[in-house]
């Protein structure tokens, strides 16, 4: 067993986890964060992405131990607590726009698509069509067909914009 | 106060944004896999390695002794546990041959992933090195894979305890086909592979079972499309009484089919939380998911048409040669059978013949996947248009709209003898072809051709239909399925006047809780966001025909219809009796109930729902409920139609396909929720794309699984696919109140031969008639090399050999 300490959607934790225990196994079952999925054994669904140290990475493909003193940031994380009773108020623009362009059918693919798509608007705040498909190559969603995928992605790429400029 | 002027429906037609996205959006999800319950154990399975085997030893101590290991056992230790073989409801012949299929195998395998032992321990990761312990000895036997093979005389057998390997032959005839093709002057015959497919819904299948505690029952939680079903299969399997069984679907992510079933593991977690007393939990991992969890397709299609001078269909001969692989499950055998209704589609003829030869085979078994039997059908058609179009030397619309049901005739009984309501595929073609430039496209394409373009520009058609809507409960009877295709609802009216919907329907992905909201919020006058649907929990919603086969809206939601009509006249007498009117003298409109010529008589739909919980003062003659039910069995199926169109560019050096366009016009009736609608739209392209051009399954001779994981089958990304431009014309069911047809399956069935229709009509110039699925570069590669060498050994015989 081996000791990790991380930070996760801005709470500390400190664990003893096997050596081999990956770290999307350490968020669903060890911290029961469980807003993260799983969807293959070969990281090649992207269900299980999230950030750490700011920059997207497939969380099966990582171990417990390689992300000890990291930041890791899930889907959990993203919207602002809200004191409205509208909790739409507080959520990050792409889980708004996801709701807003039906982006999402069974939702399962959903967490790791929003992670990966905030990546992508951080590197690219004005994607067009051909660069959010290929900004999000690495996630497979078997619902929606990726059209409202990437017009909820534009929207919010614009929504942001507007906030940054505003 | 008084009834202003709300639209009939306010709701219904109107896009409303899902109430499922709050909690999927936020992580807040409650999939199977999520679950942590006291005491939990974990379960690991071991697996076939070979593909057909007798099993010679199977010794668990091995792994008794790893460490937090709890139990381990072989097929013959829980042996006496099943009550039967996991189900196959559909036995469609009477002499059908199935292996018998118990949750572990105790002295064949018959399939790589074939279950023989399965090892408990207190953490995922225990039990799943423990199963490296588990000693198992094979013997291995012939892996039946070829299915015209198998047929052979001395093949060997699929199944050991068998003689054959023909699980049936299934035969329709309709009409004089001899008649039909004896004289025709043109007939235009193909044979089409429909390959096999790997569903892969994103959340992998995951099942817990927890003991009976302070209840007598078990709880099963599983990634399930069908809890109702999966509750009484399980008792029948296991022996657990139905009444003792509680199955919850909680959020489940994706189907498509496959979780459409009675699986193994299924039965494994509730005879060990029996056994052990504890909860237990499996998950699939991906690559045991697609050696354990249904397949899709798998047909060989010999099919030919025969035409009159004037290009009218005379008749059509369907053979088809379906792989069941190596267990029927749950609805195995009906699938391949769906279509021997849908081969004629949407056209006219006068004879139609249908033999189903299903296979047994050493694979995964095939199921339900996405459309189930109505793509295969809907491809062979489609494509044979197209190849009789071009032999017989018209345009492939003119052809088709020679044959078709013209929008007058409806309602129109088929060669196959099931009545489609009601369509219009003049209507939805010229929306499709305006949307799509179609003949800017015939100009470009004819340039492109003349100037020997490397790039070749292809136009593939797909006028399709198909029945949906599972289903009529007496032809399902008739085809001798085990069950009714019935659905029920219930509308439970709350003092405060909130409401809550139950469903028998169990979606994964649907909308249902925001699409059945908005039904019941016009029909009772509710506000949308008062309304709660629930569903999924057999404990909740105790009775249920569950979701697939694009039968939820056109069942369920008829269902939900029909029990808000029932609450709503129960209401309208409670209102009369209050307003000390003559029930005929009550009008209800938009929520509030109103005696007629006197505004100010008026009472709402909640003032009653509050009345008639106070039960003060109401009717004599009736109950103080509001509350009501509804079972509805439809009384035919849904004919949802559309007419879609690809345009791809087919590099004609490397064989690369890019779709360039894709539009599609559906018709599916009156809409609820056009949002919705049109993402289902969208995934049901993607799914039919992925097979026309990506996705294969694939077994070698052993029967090993070549694509076992998805590293080597290829489930498209964003990338990958087009935009898509769709639309809809509007011609409502005349079998449901609510007008609406199906719309889950209608994208994955047109899109595959409209993309085939594609890739060959670029390449026809050179010579290709066909290219095999999925239409990767390799594959359109080999069919412009064959046509090439084809042309040339004919030119050389035309030439003499001199060229
Ligand atoms: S679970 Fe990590 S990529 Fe699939
Ligand atoms: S919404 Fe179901 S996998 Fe993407």
């Amino acid at each position: 067993m081996t000791r990790v300490g991380m930070t996760v959607d801005g709470e500390p934790y400190e664990h003893e986890v096997e050596p081999r225990l990956l770290l999307v196994h350490y968020l669903r079952d060890v911290l029961e964060k469980t807003g993260t999925n799983i969807g293959c054994d070969t990281s090649n669904c992207g269900a299980c992405t999230v950030h750490l140290d700011g920059r997207s990475a497939k969380s099966c493909t990582v171990l417990a131990v390689q992300a000890d003193g990291s930041q890791v940031d899930t889907v959990e994380g993203l919207a602002e607590p809200s004191s409205d009773a509208d909790e739409t108020d507080g959520w990050h623009p792409l889980q708004k726009a996801f709701h807003t362009e039906h982006g999402l059918q069974c939702g399962y693919c959903t967490p790791g698509m929003i992670m990966a798509a905030k990546d992508l608007l951080e590197e690219n705040p004005d994607p067009d069509e051909t660069e959010v498909r290929e900004g999000l190559e690495g996630n497979l969603c078997r619902c929606t067909g990726y059209v409202n995928i990437v017009k909820a992605v534009r929207t919010a790429a614009a929504e942001l914009r507007e906030g940054a400029s505003s | 106060m008084t009834a202003v002027d709300t639209p009939p429906s306010a709701n219904v037609g109107t896009t409303k944004l899902r109430k499922e996205d709050a909690h999927l959006v936020t992580g807040r999800t409650q999939w199977t896999d999520n679950l942590q319950l006291t005491g939990m154990l974990h379960v690991a399975v071991v697996r076939s390695p070979m593909a057909h085997a007798r099993v010679t030893k199977v010794d668990v101590s091995g792994a008794l002794e790893q460490p937090g290991v709890v139990a381990a056992f072989s097929g013959a230790d829980l042996a006496d546990h099943w009550a039967g073989g996991l189900p196959c409801a559909w036995p469609v012949t009477e002499d059908m041959q199935s292996p018998t299929h118990l949750p572990i195998a105790t002295d064949e395998v018959r399939h790589v992933g074939d279950v023989v032992a399965v090892v408990v321990a207190n953490s995922r990761y225990g039990a799943a090195d423990a199963t490296e312990f588990v000693d198992v000895e094979y013997e291995p036997l012939p892996a039946v894979v070829d299915m015209e093979a198998a047929l052979a005389d001395g093949s060997p057998l699929a199944d050991t305890q068998l003689d054959t390997n023909r699980s049936f032959t299934w035969q329709k005839i309709d009409g004089d086909v001899d008649a039909a093709f004896d004289s025709a002057p043109h007939v235009v015959e193909r044979r089409f592979i429909n390959q096999r497919l790997i569903p892969t819904a994103i959340e992998p299948r995951a099942v817990v079972c927890a003991p009976p505690r302070e209840h007598r029952e078990y709880t099963m939680w599983s990634a399930t499309q069908v809890p109702h079903i999966l509750r009484l299969m399980l008792a029948l399997t296991c022996g657990v009484p139905e009444h003792e069984l509680r199955v919850i679907a909680p959020d489940v992510g994706g189907g498509f089919g496959s979780k459409l079933n009675v699986y193994a593991e299924e039965a494994i977690c509730l005879v060990l939380a029996k056994r052990l007393g504890k909860p237990i939990k499996w998950t699939e991992s991906r690559s045991e998911g697609y050696q354990a969890t249904i397949h899709g397709r798998d047909q060989i299609q010999d099919v030919s048409l025969a035409f009159n001078e004037d290009h009218t269909i005379r008749g059509m001969k369907v053979e088809l040669h379906a792989d069941m692989g190596a267990y029927l499950q749950l609805v195995t055998p009906g699938i391949p059978i769906l279509g021997a209704f849908m081969y004629n589609s949407i056209y006219k003829m006068d004879a139609l013949s249908f033999t189903c030869h299903g296979v047994l085979t050493n694979k995964t078994p095939t199921d339900a996947y996405r459309g189930a039997g109505r793509p295969e059908a809907t491809y062979a058609i489609e494509r044979l248009m197209d190849e009789a179009a071009n032999e017989l030397g018209v345009e492939p619309f003119e052809l088709r709209e020679r044959n078709w049901i013209k929008h007058e005739e409806f309602p129109y009984t088929t060669i196959a003898g099931i009545e489609y309501d009601s369509g219009n595929y003049e209507a939805a073609t010229a929306k499709a072809k305006e949307l799509f430039d179609y003949d800017g496209l015939r100009a470009e394409q004819q340039r492109r051709r003349d100037d020997g373009d490397p790039v070749q520009l292809g136009i593939g058609i797909s006028t399709f239909t198909e029945m949906c809507g599972l289903a009529p409960s007496r032809v399902l009877g008739s085809l001798s399925y085990g069950a009714g295709g019935w659905e029920h609802a219930s509308v439970r009216m709350l003092p405060s006047g909130k409401v809550e919907v139950i469903t028998g329907t169990s979606p994964h992905g649907q909308g249902h809780v925001t699409s059945w909201s908005q039904i019941a919020a016009d029909a009772l006058g509710i506000p949308f966001e008062d309304i709660e649907v629930r569903h999924g929990d057999t404990a909740v919603a105790h009775k249920g025909m569950d979701t697939y086969g694009s039968r939820s809206l056109v069942v369920g939601g008829y269902a939900v219809q029909v029990a808000c009509d029932k609450v709503v006249a129960k209401a309208k007498r409670v209102a009369a009796h209050l307003l000390e009117a003559a029930e005929d003298d009550v009008e209800f409109d938009a929520g509030t109930f109103q005696v007629k010529g006197s505004p100010d008589a008026n009472t709402t739909m909640q003032d009653v729902a509050l009345a008639i919980f106070a039960a003060h003062d109401y009717p004599e003659d009736m109950e103080p409920s509001l509350d009501s039910d509804a079972t509805v069995d439809p009384e035919n199926f849904s004919y949802p139609h559309g007419t879609h169109l690809c345009a791809t560019e087919v590099d004609t050096e490397t064989g690369a396909v890019t779709i360039r366009s894709y539009v599609a016009v559906d018709d599916v009736g009156t809409v609820i929720n056009p949002q919705i609608v049109e993402g289902q739209v969208h995934g049901g392209l993607a799914q039919g794309i992925a097979q026309a051009l990506f996705e294969e399954a694939v077994y070698d001779a052993e029967g090993q699984l070549k694509t076992g994981s998805l590293l080597d089958y290829y489930v498209p990304g964003a990338p990958d696919l087009p935009h898509f431009t769709t639309d809809r014309t509007e011609t409502p069911a005349t079998t449901n109140p609510l007008g609406v047809k199906g719309v889950g399956e209608a994208g994955t069935i047109a899109s595959t031969p409209a993309v085939i229709n594609a890739v060959v009509d670029a390449l026809r110039p050179m010579g290709v008639n066909d290219v095999l699925m999925p239409a990767s570069p390799q594959n359109v590669w080999n069919a412009i090399q064959a046509a090439s060498s084809a042309s040339t050994t004919a030119a050389s015989a035309a030439d003499g050999g001199a060229a």
